[in-house]
Formats: C-alpha cells, structure tokens, sequence
C-alpha cells in the first residue's frame, strides 16, 4: 500500500462541502475506499442508494463527487450499477472506450439488508463486476432511526423504542454476510474505519475481482446511536475490540480473520457510550446485556471455527 | 425491400428490437411480453444482434438497470406487461425525470386482483402520468413501426424522454397477423446513432446524475421535463412523416377514420380500432354516417388537434379499456370530455368500459354504440353517460 503522504497527494473523489453530520462516517470510510483504488489503472463510477450520504453529498445544484456519480432509488443501487456496468461492456466490445473502469454500489443497511437485498442478490448471481459497499449504520438513519434488520438486539429506534413493557428491539442482527456468502461471490469482507489499513487493503483486493464483492463496514452515526460527535471511530474500535464487529474476509468460501483481539472486551464496553443502549443499564435488565454478550460469543466462536475448519468451496 | 411475414405482435416487437439493436436490453418475463425477451435472448444467441442483455431479477431491477445503462450513455429498451409495469412504477418516474431515452414495449394487460393475464389497459392507463411518452398500436404493423419511431422519438434533443410503445396484450401480442418487416440496414438508417448528452462512462468528464432538489429547484426541473414532454408532440409528428418517407406508412398523432364526415364516432385506443373500422364501414354501405377518431399518442395527449376532428360530430363515444375507477370517467373519456370543453356547439359524449381482463369485444357490441349514439342525436337525450360493453347484466 502506498504511504500515507502519498495518499495525501492523491486526487479525491469524494471533495469538501458535502452536507453530512459532524463526526458521520459516511465520508471517512468512502474516502478510505477511493484512496485504496489504483486510481492510475482504473478509473470508478459509482451508484448509491437513497439515504443520508447521498442527501448529503448530491443536493442540486451541487455535488460532492469528483468522479461520476449517479442515484436511482432506495432498493435498487445493484441493479442500477448492474446496468452501468453492462453497458461498459458493450462500450469495452464495441470499442466505444480503452478505459479500465470499476464499479463500485453503495448503500446503508436499510437498502442492503433490508429493501435493495433482492437487487443485490440478482446482481451478484448475474456476476456483474463490482464491489458493493454497505456501511451499515445499525437502523434507518436518512429517516431518523427507524429499526431495520441489522439493529443489534436490545437496541432502542423510534420503531423499537424502549418502553415501560418493551426493551428495544427484541430480534438479534441479520447475518448479512452469511446470506450472501450463500452466493459463493469470491469476496467478501467485513471492515471498519477505525482499522483503516485493514478496510483499504480489503478494498484494493475487492476492486481487483473480476465479478461482485462485497464489504460490510461498520459506519458508526452520532446522532441515531446515541454518542459524542468526536467519537465515531472510538465506538468502530470498540465493536471490533468486542467481537460485535469481527473484522474477517471470506475468500472462496475460506474464512479469514483479520484481527483477534488479544484482550475481547465485554460487550458493555461498547454498549455503555451509547444512548440507544442506555436502557439495558437499568436495574432490571441485566439479562438483556447478557443475552446480547450470548449472541456475540456464538458468532465469534463460530467464525473462529470457520476459519480453523479451513473448509472453502 | 421490407417483407411480408405472419409473426405475432410480440415477435413484431422483438425484430423491432433487433433491428434497433440497442446496447442495453434489462428485462423479467411475464405474461403476456415474455416472448418479447426470449426473442431478445435467441437474437443474441444467434448472433444476430450484440445487446447487453440483463437478464435482472424482476421488473423493478429491469427499470433500474436500464436507468443505469442509459445514464452509463447508450440506447436502451425493455419489455414488460401489467404486474411487471406496475413494479417498475417507483422507476418509471425516475427514468422520465432523469431525462434517459429508454424505449419500452409494453404488451398491455389486466391488473390483479382477480389475477388475470389478459389484455386490457389498466397498466399503461395507470402510468399516464409518468412522465413518459406513451403511443397506442392498433396491430402487429403499429406495434412494430412505433417502436422504430419510439427510439428516435425519445432521443430527440428536445425531448430527452423515455417513451413506450404498446399494444393490447393477446389481442395483438399473441395474435398472428401479416405484416411487413422492413430490411435490417434500412431501419438501422432510420434510427441511427444515439450520441448520450452526459454519459457516466466519459470518466474525464464526471457527472453527477439523480441529485435531489429540495423545494427550491425540484419545480423547475418538473416543469422543465414537462418541457421535454410536450416538445415530443411535434416530434411525433414529424418522424412520423419521416418514417412514411422511409417506408410507405405515414403516421400522425391520431388517425381519423371516415371522420370528415362523420356525425356519429367512437374514439379508442388500441386493438378494437380493427373491429370498429369493420364497423363504421358497414354502416357507411348503410348510409350511417359513422366515424372513428383513433388515439395513437396518448402521452403527450393532442387535445386541441382531436378537438378540431371531433367538433364538427354529432355524438360521440369514448371507449376506455380500463375501469374508471371513482372518476366521472374512463381516462380517455375524461381527456377527451376537457378537449371539448373549449368547443363551441359541443357534442355530447359518453363513456364505455370494455373488454376488461381480455373480455371479447365483436362487431355486434360495437354496433350498440352506434345505436346509442343514433338515439341520442335523435332524442337529443343522453340516457347513460357511462356503460359497459359485453358485461353481465347490466350496469347502472
């Protein structure tokens, strides 16, 4: 990887005067992405998904986006670049273009786990190239935190608010990856801003793949978790130094875990400077906070059996 | 030379599509515009054409992805029908606002529920208002030359809107008619290149495509789409001329059957157009002066230019093949009911639904329209304003 006063130097695609909150990390981790690209080999085009980053970085008449850009609708960021990247192809056969250009979707949660899964899937299977990045802000934060299929479990949204009978959302997280590992896609990985070495290796390695990628990365958000807008990557840290957030790859089917922490910290630690979390601190709710820990151990025990196993397909 | 062939409609619209040969076919299957893709597919297979072809997930993705090629900078169509046109809904408005010339032929057919897979027009009705260009075939013949005219249509500069072409789903989708295919190199000429105004894929000149306005500036870019859409009036117009130089069958914005005369006249859209026509000259040997005012473009709709042809009738009647659904009545009925408004000595109209969820329509159902029409420039009463063709019982 180039170093970090050679980033510095590099043309960004994503510029100044976008409209996102103060410490969202929506910017952080596309910037991250963009200065992985090997920008002297391939140029990008992007799609993105209705919601918070692009309200807030393609407002007419402006754009934060140095590079092209387009926004369909909420659902359909795969299908969208499942038809730009068609087109490059018929561009590529009929000679209309010598250019090397990849293609990256974007989206939250909402529009990957939830409403844009099924163009996803048709995308992915139809094996368009393209890397497809969720940053998974844990709700509907475009709309003010409504709770969607990857909010955590015990966590309070305006549609699984806490209450005196109920205790947030009582469902634990979707497996994103493990649904569309079922796709036997050659990559995906799991990332975070605050590992920013780690995210932008993985995005490097998934532009290269000829065929869909995908990378789930944690993006933290002030205002619907709950926390200090100066704390974002603090709280990223602190969901992979929890296991919550495991930062792993799975290539061909081989799981890879990138970052075992030698000191895993109680589920609390992360939980404890979010207000959405605020309620399973109260007497009376220790059994949430345990049950919560639960969820996690089992996944990570599974991955790390996963990944001994060395099983791939 | 073009050739006389006896193909579906639907297949009319696949030979459309390979001779435009456009860069991005995104495309789902339902009934009845399946054959239209799988047309599309066997076209590729065999090498007689070199579109991208997106076999997407569903309808709804087909819309997106033909957005996104058409954004990326190329020529781009699809098919569908009903249910399938209904998914694409969300997309619709945005492929019309973000200004991409996509081209689609739509087999035209019933809504659910009940589910029901015939033709009908509460599909392409229920979409009027998307901002696309919407033109109406009345056979195989139409279905195919529309969609020719429809690339250069939507593509025109001052247009810069998405258009389609349909026809009534069965009646002509899966009906076999003869017809006459012009020579691939002959419409390939007529259509010609496509030169995309701001393609994503030009890498040097980024572009940002599906920015939100805010209240601000989302008006004026409504108004000017709307622009965009009524610019297509003339050239509809226009290439419809160009096209009869090209091929020997000149289209207009309408077609007026034995109106100049004519006292008493239906107004419909579509695949009953043939069966009134066998009609109105009937009675013509009759000596009834009986007419058709066909609507071809119904988006744009040509309001003053069919009020000119109407007003000098007697009584009329608009055929709707949709349900009116709480409005006084038919979409067409009530667009052409306005149209008159500004007429002076206007003829009185009414309203028939027919031929719902494919329910057959004959001479003889024709013909009491007529009848009613008689009776009411004889009794100068109207007794029904709307009614139904062929329902049991009866309505009202």
């Amino acid at each position: 990887m180039a170093l970090l006063n050679e980033l510095a130097k590099k043309k960004e695609g994503l510029v100044e005067g976008h409209r996102l909150c103060p410490g969202c990390t929506h910017s952080v981790i596309m910037r991250q992405v963009l200065a992985a690209a090997d920008t002297d080999k391939y140029d990008i085009v992007v799609a993105a998904a209705t919601g918070c980053f692009e309200v807030s970085s393609g407002l007419y008449p402006y754009t934060s986006w140095n590079i092209p850009w387009i926004h369909n609708a909420f659902e359909n960021a795969a299908s969208t670049i499942s038809g730009i990247e068609a087109m490059y192809r018929l561009w590529k056969k009929k000679g209309r273009t010598d250019k090397d250009i990849r293609f990256i979707a974007i989206a939250s949660d909402g529009g990957t786990y939830d409403i844009g899964l099924q163009a996803l899937s048709g995308a992915i299977e139809r094996g368009h190239q393209f890397l497809y990045i969720c940053n998974d802000n844990n709700a509907y934060q475009n709309t003010g935190n409504q709770r969607s299929s990857a909010t955590p479990f015990g966590a309070s949204t305006t549609t699984s608010p806490n209450g005196t009978v109920l205790q947030g959302k009582s469902q634990p997280k979707k497996d994103i990856m493990s649904v569309l590992e079922g796709h036997h896609m050659q990559y995906l990985a799991q990332a975070s801003p605050s590992n920013w070495r780690d995210l932008m290796d993985k995005a490097k390695t998934a532009l290269d793949v000829n065929g869909p990628t995908y990378m789930n990365v944690i993006e933290p958000c002030t205002t619907g978790w709950g926390f200090p807008s100066n704390k974002s990557i603090e709280i990223a840290q602190l969901a992979v130094d929890t296991c919550i957030w495991p930062l792993y790859e799975i290539i061909e089917g081989k799981v890879k875990i990138n970052y075992k922490p030698k000191n895993k910290l109680p589920v609390e630690e992360f939980l404890k400077p979010q207000k959405r979390f605020a309620h399973l601190f109260k007497k009376g709710n220790e059994h949430l906070i345990k049950e919560y820990q639960g969820q996690v151990d089992k996944h990570w025990e599974w991955l790390l059996a996963r990944e001994a196993s060395g099983i791939g397909y | 030379m073009g050739k006389k062939v006896a193909l579906t409609g639907n297949e009319a619209a696949a030979h459309a599509i390979r001779q435009i040969n456009p860069d991005v076919v995104a495309a789902f299957p339902i009934t009845p515009s399946t054959p239209i893709p799988q047309g599309v597919a066997q076209f590729i297979a065999d090498g007689q054409m070199d579109t991208e072809f997106v076999t997407v997930e569903s309808e709804h993705s087909a819309m997106s992805a033909c957005v996104g090629a058409s954004a990326a900078g190329g020529r781009v169509m699809t098919a569908t029908s009903a249910n399938g046109y209904a998914l694409m809904w969300e997309i619709l408005y945005i492929a019309s606002g973000t200004r991409l010339p996509i081209v689609m032929a739509v087999a035209a057919r019933a809504l659910s529920a009940p589910l029901n897979i015939h033709g009908d027009h509460s599909d392409i009705m229920g979409g009027r208002d998307t901002g696309w260009i919407q033109l109406i075939a009345e056979n195989s013949q139409e279905t195919y030359d529309n969609l020719i005219q429809a690339v250069k249509i939507a593509e025109n500069k001052k247009v810069m809107t998405p258009a389609l072409g349909a026809f009534d789903g069965f009646n002509i989708s899966h009906a076999i008619e003869i017809w006459e295919m012009e020579d691939d190199a002959k419409v390939k000429e007529f259509v010609g290149e496509y030169e995309p105004l701001y393609p994503l894929l030009k890498t040097d000149e980024p572009i940002t495509h599906g920015a939100w306005a805010p209240p601000n500036w989302y008006f004026e870019n409504r108004m000017n789409q709307l622009e965009g859409l009524l610019n297509a009036k003339d050239v509809v117009a226009d290439v419809g001329k160009e096209f009869g130089k090209a091929f020997g069958r000149e289209y207009g914005l309408y077609e007026a059957y034995k109106m100049d005369d004519a006292e008493f006249t239906i107004v419909a859209a579509g695949s009953v157009c043939g069966t009134t026509k066998d009609v109105v000259d009937k009675l013509r040997e009759n000596g009834v002066k009986a007419g058709l005012l066909k609507i071809r473009l119904f988006r744009p709709f040509p309001y003053k230019e069919l009020a000119d042809v109407l007003s000098g009738t007697k009584a009329i009647a608009v055929l709707d093949r949709v349900s009116p659904a709480g409005a006084q009545g038919g979409p067409l009925f009530t667009e052409i009911r306005s149209a008159l408004y500004d007429v002076n000595n206007r003829p009185p109209v009414i309203n028939y639904t027919y031929g719902l969820g494919g329910r057959d329509t004959q001479p003889v159902h024709i013909n009491s329209v007529y009848d009613t029409l008689k009776k009411i420039v004889d009794t100068g009463r109207v007794e029904k304003q709307f009614d139904c063709l062929n329902l049991r019982g009866t309505w009202g």
